[in-house]
């Protein structure tokens, strides 16, 4: 067998924490919270087809704090995805690959996706009925 | 000429020849999920706070049923190959890696079926 003493990539715990490896991760992160996401977009998808009774008791669960926690989730998860998505498509494009160019994307991201949460939040307590 | 070892080629590893077909629908569905991700969000705003009979006539519009079906398949898509390489990066057991695997593929094949037939099912 081969030696399984080998050094072995990346030894997260010994790895000084960088910016790029946290939005890395991060990335991954909210993938995995928006896969977890699906079933709320299936029972609201759902309650948009079925009755009366279905249609508001899927929008008392969105408008409960349960369900406003997940709609916070899922939305900055989306925000973060979206952003830093947009940004790896970039990179396949070969560019903004340079150390400096890498960090300033990163932070952006942050900022949009900050800037974006707090945007569409404001806009959906802003709507009419929307608790506001 | 093959570079390969004849041991490698005996136990059959290397490329299954399929890496770029991942990465490359990886990227189209991203793609479509950036005009598409954003049309969903203003949707749902514009939902909030909306009677039945007003988010009845927004899901039974054709331009919303495209666009809708055509998220959820993107998204759909994309999630189960996003998820694929989370279980090939942790998953070590090969048969919950083959189950996980599975799983998620017809999850999501399921979960497409469902939404194409509650929107169908609504009109």
């Amino acid at each position: 067998m081969a030696n399984t003493n080998r050094p072995l990539s990346p030894h997260l715990q010994v790895y000084r924490w960088q910016l790029t490896m946290a939005l890395s991760i991060v990335h991954r992160g909210t993938g995995i919270a928006l896969c977890a996401g699906i079933p709320f977009l299936l029972y609201w998808i759902r309650s948009l087809t079925s009755g009366e009774a279905g249609y508001y008791e899927a929008q008392a669960f969105f408008a409960s704090a349960f369900g406003q926690l997940v709609l916070l989730v899922l939305s900055a998860s989306l925000f973060y995805h979206l952003c830093n998505g947009i940004r790896h498509l970039y990179w396949d494009l070969a560019r903004g690959l340079d150390l400096p160019a890498v960090y300033r994307s990163g932070r952006l991201v942050l900022v949009a996706t900050g800037a974006l949460t707090v945007i569409a939040w404001i806009a959906a307590y802003l709507a009419p009925g929307g608790g506001a | 000429m093959s570079l390969r070892s004849p041991l490698g080629r005996v136990l059959g590893s290397g490329s299954a020849k399929e890496g770029v077909d991942h990465w490359w629908w990886q990227r189209l569905t991203a793609v479509a999920l950036v005009p598409l991700g954003i049309w969903f969000v203003v949707a749902v705003i514009s939902l909030v706070g909306a009677g039945h009979a007003e988010a009845r006539a927004w899901a039974a519009a054709p331009v919303n049923m495209v666009l809708l079906i055509a998220f959820t398949a993107a998204l759909l898509h994309h999630a189960q190959l996003g998820l694929q390489v989370v279980i090939e990066d942790y998953v070590h057991n090969e048969a919950w890696k083959l189950a996980g695997l599975l799983a998620i593929k017809f999850l999501a094949a399921l979960a497409f079926i469902w939404v194409v037939v509650m929107l169908f099912s609504a009109s």
